[in-house]
């Protein structure tokens, strides 16, 4: 069993160093037929003069001919601002289209058997480690040596890790050009979901669902025998594969604008954005359905699932930033910040943001309106920054690049503003807690430790009382863990759920205190 | 023995008094937690050897498997103590004068005290056998306990654990998620032969086997034996059998921690002697938690309980009563708790692990042999005395209540579905069981539901 779960790591491991040495590979010549193809009419002219030394010329890396465009066209940008042609320069980002027109050679030519060699085979391997784990034990969770190892443990091969995933953020976001190779790979796969080619989004997203599911497997195993936990897996592996992955490459091949129908408003920040409503709005009946289905999430879907469940219906049952920080993320969630300065920083983070996309939506669509007599395009600029700081930075950068420094619920924690409502909503109106059982606590601290958001369970637990949290995402773990059975999620009355006992159950010395 | 002395005005009441504590454990910081709350006033000095800091005893064991860091079982945060005003002393306490009422440190100045509060804690149980103080042999109670244990099996290829209690079978968890094999020895037919029936103690067992835990039972350790180098190489049993090993865990039970205390004026037994207000012989000295024994236990309780839950109490109440009109130390219905490997246990009210008539005893064992509930009554009326359950986790409140109630057995049954705690989308066992009464006792019980009203019932909430 020891050397199969070796041979996967090994295969892994092999296909992780291949899927990274392609970015290294293959060949880049642009031709001029390519360049027209991929650019706008009114750009074609300006580009051939521009790059007219690229042309015919033969990269052999993605690096330096994406560096060299991106001179070339930093050249003549910056002359047209010096000049004050502001209507000649050129700000559409035609780098990656550019540089992936430009792809031939070795990637290009072996799509289909790199993606088995890359993506496939390390999902394989990666399974082939996972499913033997904890064969032959009695059903149990096992945390044995996590505060031991240096992957889970903020050691050498977690903050590597955490390197690592970092790198490829700031490459998917702001340097996709560099990632072309990877891109391509996928490709067979988006021509055979939506019909077109892979873009950068497309690469990440099949990814991203891959760990949601080759991880989700490994926690089908670590909490086999638990069934809020099994069904709670299989969940988000669900709405990840269909929600967010397949269901809007349909709607692609259908014309239909790409539509996770999960991801909720202000999570989906650009929901409102004018460019968003203007392409539901244009796709007919079903658009408009879209469109009336985002705004029934937000006003009712939202306050109502979460009266009667908690905001777990989402964060840890569908959502896919929490599909990915509960199984992807699940080694590191005991790296979650338990102090209460933490939690202060949490509230000062989490609803200001809230507050901020409110405002920043509330004035675009108030623009919207006016037909843009009150803002102009400015709104425009809004959008940008919270695209880059929060969106990009915060929610992907931070988010998952810092699971193994910060854990896994960085951004849930600290920056989702649809957390930050549900969070509300949970918090006051509410039937789910929560609750302890009596006086069987022992403050060991397991459920603290493992808790991803920071809270201090036991600091409830200890006292007797219920957990009444916004930021809890009801994710279990807590009462998983618990050697004492003193936690429980529940859905119940109001009444009595928010509790502060003086004495705790079992010592009847004293009545009343105070 | 009878209560020795009166309750009337037994401590100093002065503003700003000084309180010192000695013990930092769950029965120590609970009493100064809860002076705090009632006394704002109060000089409180809480002294350890042990920690710095309060940690959580009986999260020692997770530490060694890695489940947490020291600090994770630190049930408040480092700067707590200093904003609640509780001072905290790093030093082992060498003597004291009860005359001079002052405490001589190991390191630190000596302390003066008006008010001295005794929360010495346990120490693990040595019976005197050959080779007990070899390197490699060892109990577990404290902290230096647990990095002892990191070091003595730092390279161990195979251990003997000792003892066939809670600490035993926590100690074999813990060599065992290092991959090393133990060997369990238990003086008694089987395991926690004193306090578990004999079907739960069968349950406990299987399960231990399948950790691969090598049990042998009715197996005496005599003697331990060394190498060169003063380690231990082997033990031998009282049947002679010789057993190599490298570590030996001693889990025979603890006994409290009085040495400090033995040969003074403070009146001693197994434990210190308190009486129901936890005050001792001397005035303005009080003793509570592990360390202390009652002149008069409370009917069904032993006179020292070695529990965190009566720690907890302990330091309840003698807080209450060192700011309050004093009051009995009564702790209501027992509950315990424990986990052997995957399976926890709870236990609400008395289970003996025998009884006789009218004394009549409910059992119920799930297919898997993994989960089981027994409850224990009274034949003739049905009273019930207390439950045990494994595997499954039941509501303390609900428990508390029916003992206290003194419901029969039947009522219990019937309405066990509020009592059930486990997560959500969980088997649940209320049903099977009581038609596994109904048979045992040729009843016809019906289980009694909860009424849902309205918009709930019909979304099924």
């Amino acid at each position: 069993m020891k050397a199969i779960q070796k041979t996967g790591l090994g295969i892994f491991l092999l296909a992780l160093l291949l899927f990274n040495a392609l970015l290294f590979m293959g060949q880049f010549e642009l031709s001029e037929a390519q360049l027209q193809e991929a650019v706008k009419p009114e750009h074609v002219e300006v580009l051939r003069q521009e790059l007219q030394p690229m042309l015919g010329k033969t990269y052999t890396s993605s690096f330096g001919f994406a560096s060299d465009f991106n001179s070339y066209l930093d050249n003549y940008n910056e002359e047209r601002q010096r000049s004050q042609q502001w209507d000649r320069v050129i700000w559409d980002n035609y780098a990656f289209a550019l540089t992936r027109a430009a792809s031939q050679g070795f990637v290009e030519n072996n799509k289909l058997l790199l993606l088995l060699l890359t993506v496939i085979l390390g999902a394989a391997g990666a399974l082939l480690n996972i499913l033997p784990k904890h064969r032959a034990e009695p059903a149990g969770i096992k945390n044995n040596g996590v505060m031991f190892s240096s992957n889970k443990s903020r050691g050498v091969v977690g903050i590597t890790i955490g390197l690592y995933l970092t790198a490829i953020y700031v490459l998917l976001y702001w340097y996709p050009e560099y990632i072309v190779n990877w891109a391509l790979l996928v490709d067979p796969l988006s021509y055979a979901l939506s019909g077109g080619p892979a873009s950068q989004w497309f690469l990440y997203g099949t990814i991203y669902t891959l760990a949601i599911l080759v991880m989700g497997v490994r926690m089908l195993r670590k909490y086999r025998g638990n069934n809020y936990q099994m069904i709670r897996t299989a969940s988000v592996m669900f709405f990840q594969l269909s929600f967010a992955f397949l269901i809007p490459e349909i709607l692609v091949l259908l014309n239909l604008p790409w539509y996770d129908l999960k991801n909720i408003w202000p999570l989906d920040y650009d929901f409102f954005f004018d460019y968003s409503v203007a392409s539901m709005l244009g796709s007919g009946s079903i658009g408009l359905f879209l469109f009336i289905w985002g705004i029934i999430l937000i006003i009712l879907g939202v306050p109502l699932f979460t009266y009667f469940y908690g905001k777990r219906w989402y964060c840890s049952w569908v959502c896919g930033c929490g599909g990915l920080a509960e199984t992807a993320g699940d080694p590191y969630r005991h790296l979650s910040d338990k102090s209460l300065k933490a939690w202060k920083v949490e509230r000062w983070m989490v609803y200001p943001i809230l507050v901020i996309i409110t405002v920043i939506t509330l004035l675009t669509i108030a623009n919207y309106f006016t037909e843009f007599a009150l803002l102009k395009q400015s709104t425009g600029v809004l959008h940008q920054w919270y695209g880059f700081l929060i969106g990009s930075a915060f929610a992907g950068v931070v988010g998952v690049g810092f699971y193994p420094l910060m854990g896994n619920r960085v951004w849930c924690r600290y920056g989702c503003p649809l957390a930050a409502y549900l969070g509300i909503v949970q918090r006051f109106k509410s039937r789910f807690r929560i609750t302890t059982n009596g006086g069987q606590c022992i403050s060991c601290g397991n459920c603290s430790t493992y808790c991803e958001m920071g809270i201090d369970v036991r600091w409830y637990a200890q006292r007797g009382q219920n957990i009444v949290r916004a930021s809890c995402v009801g994710c279990g773990i807590c009462a998983s863990v618990c050697p004492r059975g003193v936690l429980k999620l529940e859905n119940g009355p109001e009444q009595g759920r928010i509790t502060d006992i003086p004495v705790l159950t079992g010592n009847e010395s004293i009545k009343v205190l105070n | 023995m009878k209560e020795t002395r009166h309750t009337g005005d037994f401590y100093i009441r002065s503003k700003g008094r000084r309180i010192v504590i000695i013990g930092n454990g769950i029965s120590g910081i609970t009493c100064a937690r809860h002076i705090r709350k009632r006394d704002s006033e109060a000089h409180i000095t809480i002294i350890s050897g042990e920690t710095e800091h309060f940690f959580s005893r009986t999260a020692l064991m997770y530490v060694y498997m890695g489940h947490m860091k020291h600090e994770h079982t630190k049930p408040y945060e480092d700067w707590f103590w200093e904003k609640n005003r509780l001072q905290l002393v790093h030093d082992w306490v060498t003597s004291i004068d009860f005359e001079q009422k002052q405490l001589q440190l190991q390191q630190q100045e000596p302390l003066q005290y008006e008010i001295l509060i005794l929360a010495l804690g346990s120490k693990p149980n040595m019976f005197g056998w050959p080779g007990q103080e070899l390197q490699g042999v060892q109990g577990l109670y404290s902290y230096q306990d647990v990095q002892r244990m990191n070091e003595n099996t730092a390279s161990c290829q195979r251990a003997v654990v000792v003892g066939g209690g809670l600490i035993g079978v926590e100690m074999a968890e813990m060599l065992l998620s290092r991959k090393i094999p133990v060997t369990f020895l238990v003086r008694e037919e089987r395991f926690w032969q004193g306090v578990l029936p004999k079907e739960e103690s069968e349950l406990g067992m299987r399960h231990m086997r399948e950790h691969h835990v090598d049990l042998r039972l009715q197996t005496e350790l005599q003697e331990i034996l060394a190498d060169d180098s003063g380690r231990v190489r082997a033990v031998v049993t009282r049947a002679g059998e010789e057993i190599p090993c490298q570590f030996v865990g001693l889990a025979v039970g603890v006994k409290p921690n009085i040495d400090l205390v033995r040969n003074t004026e403070l009146e001693v037994n197994m434990g210190i002697l308190v009486d129901q207000h936890f005050a001792t012989n001397l005035p303005n000295v009080f003793a509570i938690g592990d360390c202390a024994e009652y002149r008069v236990p409370l009917p069904n309780r032993k006179s020292v309980e070695q529990v965190w839950y009566t720690g907890r109490m302990h330091g309840e109440t003698l807080a209450h009563n060192l700011t309050r009109e004093p009051v009995h130390y009564n702790p209501g219905p027992w509950f315990n708790s424990a986990k052997f490997f995957d399976i926890e246990y709870q236990t609400y009210g008395m289970v003996p692990n025998e009884w006789e008539e009218p004394v009549q005893s409910f059992y119920w064992e799930h297919a898997s042999g993994k989960i089981a509930f027994r409850a224990v009554f009274n034949g003739k009326d049905k009273r019930l005395h207390g439950v045990n359950s494994f595997g499954m986790r039941l509501r303390h409140e609900f428990f508390d209540q029916a003992l206290k109630e003194n419901r029969t057995v039947e009522e219990v049954l019937v309405k066990l579905q509020e009592a059930l705690f486990d997560p959500e989308f969980y088997e649940q066992h209320n049903h099977e069981m009581l038609q596994a009464y109904n048979r045992q006792f040729n009843t016809s019980l019906q289980p009694e539901k909860k009424k849902k009203k309205g918009l709930l019932a019909v979304l099924g909430l």
